[in-house]
């Protein structure tokens, strides 16, 4: 890749350690994200993506700790910098918005008092001109007369309005990346149509980069140009995003998909994985799929793959896809084709 | 092949009052379920789908009297269900089951499953006593446990396993219809697919009935037979699941399926963006009530409610509530 | 804002008048004829009905309360049966000594135990919190005559650096407010912690982290205006408890407040004063209460102002 990259992640490994164990819940996650364009990290629960969101701002709650890697972004490392510096960036150079936008904003502040604390620690605007940068910015994220919306709580507005004006806080200072942690997963799909547009016209507009955390396949093809899928902490696949569906290397990404109820075709049978997603303090220690893999062997059960790149410039963490693979030489790992 | 009605729902109303002012009056109603009509047949599985605040779960809610409806009546295989009894209606819920969202929350943590599924089994009466806990046995390998588990409490199990569990308790007294709210909502997605094959497993070879309230259209259009598009305590649109999602009549249910993200990046599919918020169901919007978010919606719509309307492009059985259906098909109406 | 307070001012009626009837039912459901009490016990039965008469002690029941309550209302309670004197003029100074008391000891128990609670939640099982709660636990269950005495013992009577005894002078009133804010302190500084911690682990802490806020200013600014929600109901309690429970610390370090007052008269018998106090403190609750309800309004903006 030849484009500039703005933020790249190296064997990020963050835990929480508890009084006699610790549960790596990122556990060397490695990918780089091109500058304006938007990389989706999506797994299922547990699989440690909310966790490598929050390691990049360096917001992890105790006992979570960032253990090792790098973590690069426009050439500093945030894992090394001073608390101080990390704050600069916070907010600033690097946004984040959350899940749930009816608890993400303070419920005893305004809009309004919320949106100019940004502006005043980062470019330290006053009250006045915080005001007019702030009704500027809500009436950028599309709130419908926003010099009377500023002046609001947070609970008079809608769960959709709020995720606005989280949004609006996060591009309060233009930030260089956005970090969207399941911005959409609690509204409901028109809202989250909305929010979706708002986010890919605004990163047009902006040339900001965006780090996209979700679970929902949906949103991953709509809004991103790369996808990492993670499970157990780990990255198991990492492609852009058309060649993640039309050609997905990893059995657990084939899996996923295969999975999805569609509403635009008919699906005859789901083929659902087997098993179940598996608990962040009993992985497994060959590869962490494997319990759950159609094609696993004992190499699988017995050593944890690395993630390589393949000839077509994707990255996979599977056996299949090296010379050690020991089972059935002639496997194919297909998502089922499924076209309108 | 005639079908049998098993559960006819005429004009439901469910107004929850709102209290306030000095002493407590009645100042207003959320209207949460407003004059609903629809039946399900026997074996078939009916969904109901909206955003939030349309009432569907309401609606589920109000099948069980959980909560006891406002107006209207509800008849389940022959019995007015609104007319029994508290004890009489207990009886009948053997024959109604649910399964919520959250399993976990439905289960008591101090009762093993065993103790859980024999309990439900006792209350209604079903099965001799002695043969229990072997039907329990069979039950929780019916939906895929493993009958060895039948001494382990319900925290010793992952999400997807609780839910299989929620699933066993509904089948231990031999229902009729199974009302299933948001009942795979919660899962990971290759957990969910588990569970939504097993349901209609189940439903083969037991010949339940499925009352599914959901969300996620994707679940929906794999699960159904009938669906019905909910908005604001409306039905807007029902129809066999080909013709809802081949043929969708109603704006809001084509603007609902455009706004799903479709899993495949080479599909760039045109999007109706809908402006605005649901409105609040306390004073639902006059006339339509989705007018004040519908690109189509004319001075009528501001003031006449609607009626459900089969035409004649439309399939036996798929009706829609909006006064422009066949403009809009004819291309008569553009969207503003 | 008005309106709410208007009408939180008419629900204070109902609450008001229950509170004179207790306080009326005090005085004739108690054994003994009070006219008897005023007249001394060898009075001629004559004395005895004059009082009777005086005091209109024989017209129905009904009657005598709305005198008293109308009265009340005028800040007029009768004459002391002990001393002849108008209660008033022997109650308000008392009764100031008692609110400064309780005033100050609010104050130093809102300070400490904020203070307090915040450091401990914000380094939940440092050592810092495990002391600080310690110290709480200590706090609560001792009682504070008791540390009221060792107080003196300390810093009156060892060190000598503080008088052991009165009230009025900066040096006088630190003992007395340690003492009687002690427990409060504690209260509020547990009831912080829990709060605290509670609101710390919401999102919208992470989102005011994740703007790049300082850590005293998530704390102080975003964290600590919504653990203050419950916190000042406690305080409210504490005031109120703290007015009526001054009795202790006045005995110990003699001071001449209401407490004190209560004591003496109920021993005396001599229920006009008695009932008076009781109304006073009950009122001075009331209100206090009605004070937190309205800035819980000014901290909690979830709640409708209608």
């Amino acid at each position: 890749m030849s484009e500039e990259i703005i933020l790249d992640i190296k064997d990020l490994k963050t835990s929480f350690e508890l009084d006699d164990f610790e549960v790596k819940a990122v556990d060397g996650v490695s990918f780089k994200l091109p500058k304006g364009k938007t990389i989706g990290i999506v797994g299922e629960s547990g699989s440690g993506k909310s966790i490598t969101a929050l390691s990049i701002l360096r917001l992890l709650e105790k006992p979570g700790r960032i253990k090792g890697g790098e973590i690069n972004f426009k050439g500093e490392d945030l894992t090394k910098m001073s608390d101080k510096r990390i704050r600069d960036i916070r907010g600033n150079e690097i946004s984040m918005i959350f899940q749930e936008p009816m608890t993400s904003l303070n419920p005893v502040y305004t809009v309004g008092q919320q949106i100019r604390e940004t502006l005043k620690v980062h470019q330290g605007l006053g009250k006045e001109s915080g005001t007019k940068k702030g009704v500027e910015l809500l009436k950028l994220v599309g709130i419908p007369s926003p010099e009377q919306r500023i002046n609001q709580y947070p609970h008079e507005l809608s769960g959709g309005m709020r995720q606005r004006v989280m949004i609006a806080m996060a591009l309060a200072c233009n930030p260089d990346l956005l970090i969207a942690d399941e911005p959409t997963t609690a509204l409901d799909v028109t809202i989250q149509a909305q929010i979706l547009e708002l986010i890919n016209d605004l990163q047009k507009d902006l040339g900001m980069s965006v780090l996209m955390i979700t679970h929902d396949m949906g949103v991953v093809a709509e809004t991103c140009d790369y996808v990492a899928v993670m499970y157990g902490g780990k990255v198991v696949e990492y492609q852009d995003v058309k060649s993640l569906f039309k050609n997905p290397k990893h059995p657990y990404t084939v899996g996923l998909l295969n999975s999805i109820p569609r509403h635009d075709i008919d699906v005859e049978e789901l083929e659902p994985i087997k098993g179940n997603v598996p608990n962040a303090s009993e992985m497994p220690k060959g590869c962490r799929f494997a319990p759950r893999c159609p094609f696993a062997t004992d190499l699988c059960v017995e050593e944890l793959p690395t993630l390589d790149e393949q000839s077509d410039g994707g990255e996979v963490r599977c056996w299949i896809y090296t010379d050690r693979w020991n089972g059935d030489p002639e496997v194919k790992v297909n998502a089922k084709e499924r076209t309108t | 092949m005639q079908k049998k009605e098993l559960l006819k729902v005429n004009n439901l109303k469910q107004y929850f009052p709102i209290k306030g002012g000095f002493l407590g009056r009645t100042v207003n109603n959320v209207k949460a379920v407003d004059d609903v009509s629809f039946e399900i047949y026997e074996g078939e599985t009916l969904s109901v789908v909206g955003e939030s605040g349309c009432g569907k779960s309401t609606t589920g809610r109000a099948i069980l009297r959980l909560d006891e409806p406002t107006e209207g009546a509800i008849e389940f295989d022959g019995t007015d269900l609104l007319s029994l009894s508290k004890s009489e209606m207990r009886k009948k819920r053997k024959d109604l089951q649910v399964i919520f969202q959250d399993p976990y929350a439905s289960l008591n943590p101090r009762q093993t499953v065993g103790k859980i599924l024999i309990e439900a089994m006792e209350i209604q009466n079903v099965v001799p006593r002695k043969q229990r806990r072997q039907r329990a046995i069979e039950i929780l390998e019916t939906v895929g446990l493993n009958g060895g588990q039948i001494d382990r409490y319900p925290h010793e199990f992952s999400g997807g396993q609780r839910q299989r569990i929620g699933i066993a308790r509904a089948l231990s007294v031999d229902p009729k219809l199974i009302i299933c709210d948001e009942a795979v909502s919660a899962l990971d997605v290759s957990v969910q697919a588990q569970v939504l094959n097993l349901l209609k497993k189940l439903q083969k070879e037991l010949n339940l009935t499925f009352f599914f309230i959901a969300h996620d259209l994707g679940v929906v259009r794999h699960i159904s037979d009938r669906i019905i598009v909910m908005y604001l305590g409306k039905v807007v649109e029902i129809a066999d699941k080909k013709s809802l999602f081949d043929n969708p009549q109603h704006p809001y249910t084509k603007a609902l399926l455009s706004a799903i993200p479709v899993p495949d990046p080479e599909i760039k599919k045109e999007r109706i963006i809908l402006t605005g918020d649901v409105p609040s169901p306390i004073d639902p919007p006059a006339g339509c009530r989705f007018h004040t978010r519908c690109p189509f919606a004319t001075e009528l719509c501001k003031t006449d409610v609607p009626e459900l309307r089969n035409l004649d492009h439309m399939q036996e059985g798929h009706s829609a509530a909006c006064h422009h259906m066949e403009k809009i098909m004819a291309g008569e109406l553009q969207p503003v | 804002m008005f309106q709410f307070i208007v009408r939180r001012l008419i629900q204070l009626i109902p609450v008001l008048l229950g509170v004179t009837i207790l306080v009326f039912s005090l005085m004739h459901l108690s054994p003994g004829n009070p006219a008897h009490i005023i007249a001394g016990e060898n009075a001629p039965a004559s004395t005895v009905e004059q009082i009777e008469n005086r005091l209109g002690l024989n017209d129905p029941i009904i009657t005598q309360y709305f005198r008293f309550v109308k009265d009340a209302a005028l800040l007029d309670f009768g004459n002391s049966w002990r001393t002849s004197l108008p209660v008033s003029s022997e109650l308000w100074p008392k009764f100031w000594v008692t609110f400064e008391l309780s005033i100050y000891s609010t104050i130093f128990s809102i300070f400490l135990g904020l203070f307090a609670g915040i450091i401990s939640a914000v380094r939940q099982y440092s050592f810092a919190d495990i002391s600080i709660m310690l110290v709480a636990l200590f706090g609560l269950s001792m009682p504070n005559f008791w540390l009221g005495l060792m107080l003196m013992q300390w810093f009156s009577i060892q060190l000598g650096w503080l008088p052991p005894t009165g009230w009025g002078t900066p040096q006088q009133i630190i003992l007395p407010v340690i003492t009687l804010g002690t427990m409060g302190a504690a209260v509020i500084a547990r009831m912080t912690r829990s709060s605290m911690l509670d609101v710390i682990s919401q999102d919208y802490i992470r989102t005011a982290r994740a703007k790049g806020l300082k850590e005293k200013v998530v704390i102080y600014r975003h964290a600590l205006k919504n653990a203050l929600i419950p916190v000042v109901t406690v305080v409210g309690l504490q005031f109120g408890s703290l007015l009526a429970g001054s009795v202790l610390t006045e005995s110990v370090f003699a001071i001449n407040g209401m407490g004190k007052l209560i004591v003496d008269r109920i021993l005396a018998r001599d229920f006009p004063v008695v009932q008076a106090s009781v109304l006073i403190i009950a009122v001075v609750f009331v209100f206090v209460n009605l004070i937190v309800d309205i800035s819980y309004k000014f901290l909690n903006k979830r709640i409708k102002l209608d």
